[in-house]
């Protein structure tokens, strides 16, 4: 049972870091490319460490995965934010739409 | 079971060489700096899965290390090395 949920999350977790990917490589400009990557890659991530954490020998390593998502969430937040700010400072137009 | 991981980590793998074209294709250094953002949320993904796989519980440090990494990288290109101009 717990190895099938494991497996379950570990599937959603590939899955969202190819959404990740595959915004990374469709979406118009930084912007949207910094949302692909901060949102859909760190849920991969959550989903394959609480994956791996599910058939972890000890409850410490367990909790030893399961911590390194909060780094990468801290982490993925501050850098988008660099980013974006920097970009925008340095006056990279947002993408918009065609008018028809 | 362990060849489920292993196989999750060939998948993210392949991911990380395809992202490589969004790097080839920028345009800004930011849309390649993505890339290598990338290179550390997925290889963070890549070595714990590693990890269990092979049974080596270091190689989960190895991630932590590269988390912390990824994230110096990102904000050292933000504030010090994207300067006007640069293409």
């Amino acid at each position: 049972m717990i190895e099938l949920a494991s497996n379950l999350l570990l599937l959603v977790g590939a899955f969202f870091y190819f959404a990740g990917t595959v915004g990374l490589l469709r979406f118009p400009d930084v912007y949207t490319r910094l949302h692909a990557l901060a949102k859909a890659d760190n849920l991969g991530l959550g989903c394959v460490l609480a994956g791996l954490a599910l058939q972890a020998e000890s409850p410490a390593a367990a909790l030893k995965l399961l911590l390194i998502w909060p780094l990468a969430l801290a982490a993925s937040a501050a850098v988008s934010y660099a980013i974006a700010h920097r970009a925008e400072s340095l006056g990279v137009a947002p993408w918009r739409r065609e008018e028809k | 079971m362990s060849a489920m991981s292993l196989g999750v980590a060939l998948f993210l793998l392949v991911n990380l060489v395809v992202a490589l074209v969004a790097a080839a294709r920028g345009p800004t250094p930011a849309d390649r700096m993505l890339t290598a953002l990338l290179f550390g949320s997925t290889g963070v993904g890549v070595l714990a899965l590693l990890a269990h796989a092979m049974a080596i519980p270091a190689l989960v440090d190895v991630a932590l290390t590269l988390a912390l990494l990824a994230a110096i990288a990102g904000i050292a290109f933000a504030r010090r090395a994207w300067r006007e101009g640069d293409d």
